[in-house]
């Protein structure tokens, strides 16, 4: 449907505008957050109690659902296991996360501020994912593909 | 433990933070998707006549946010406090860990927690309490 691409478009906006407003773009507020030993700022805490108070009401009322209010079908990930892929990958990513306080909605909106450093994150960001998928295909001759689930 | 007042700012966040739990909201109950940024961004590539337009146009969203917030008030322009090498390091173990583990802050901290996903709590207290020991090695112990 045509109508998906501007309406995804307003959803990355608002999402982002979210995001600014917060200051969760902001890499120095987030390591603020992060560095409870030290001077702390709760504040992202509230960014997460917002956030999930707002999506909670939301899911309840997709629960029950298959097709979207514009017709689309609604593709929530299935309940699957907690396995070491999971919390390995979310263990890499919190290192990365806590080394530069960015995380990839943030990575994507301070693209505007036109940064060097917010390019450099970005594009090594890009090439983390890329490498990840090689991973399967370079073992592939050996072993079969590990099965993808996505949250 | 001592709260930074000076940044301390829950106004704010909590209108920020509704104002995401809006866009993911609208994301499920409209398009039918999980609003994860990672798993979003993955998507475009390779091009796929179905997948690779609402990925991209969610992307120019998220970067249009800044220019269209800056017609109200000009935001707070980012500070990096790593200088490049860090951040390239930072960013592959960014990209590489939340495909590996199926999303990020935004697929598994607040749009898995708002389903009740066990997957998604068990990721986010990962990323949580790996992100906040590595600060606390970078700034207290090294640093």
């Amino acid at each position: 449907m045509k109508t998906r691409i501007p309406l995804s478009f307003l959803i990355g906006l608002i999402f982002g505008v979210g995001l600014v407003v917060s200051g969760m773009n902001l890499p120095s507020k987030v390591q603020g957050f992060l560095d409870i030993a030290g001077l702390w700022d709760p504040s992202l805490a509230f960014v997460m109690i917002g956030a999930i108070g707002v999506a909670t009401l939301a899911f309840r009322l997709a629960a029950g659902r298959r097709i979207s209010f514009i017709g689309e079908p609604i593709q929530q990930p299935a309940a699957g296991r907690v396995d070491a892929r999971l919390v390995v990958g979310a263990a890499i990513f919190g290192v990365g996360w806590g080394l530069s306080g960015v995380c990839p909605g943030p990575a994507t909106v301070n693209l505007a501020f036109l940064d060097p450093k917010a390019v450099v994150f970005f594009v090594a960001m890009v090439l983390g994912m890329a490498i990840e998928r090689m991973g399967p295909l370079l073992k592939r001759a050996s072993a079969p593909a590990a099965v993808e689930q996505d949250s | 433990m001592q709260i930074d007042w000076t940044h301390f700012s829950p106004g704010a966040a909590l209108i920020g933070g509704a104002e995401i739990g809006l866009a993911a909201g609208l994301m499920i109950l409209l398009l039918g998707r999980i609003a994860g940024v990672s798993g979003i961004l993955a998507g475009i590539i390779p091009f796929r006549r179905e997948e690779t337009g609402w990925r991209l146009a969610f992307a120019l969203g998220l970067v249009a946010a800044p220019l269209f917030a800056s017609l109200f008030r000009a935001p707070a322009p980012p500070e990096f406090t790593a200088g490049y090498p860090l951040l390239a390091l930072a960013g592959l173990l960014v990209g590489f860990g939340a495909r590996l583990g199926g999303g990020c802050t935004s697929g598994h901290g607040v749009c898995g927690l708002s389903r009740f996903s066990l997957r998604s709590v068990v990721a986010t207290v990962t990323f949580m309490s790996v992100a906040i020991a590595t600060v606390f090695v970078v700034r207290h112990v090294i640093g």
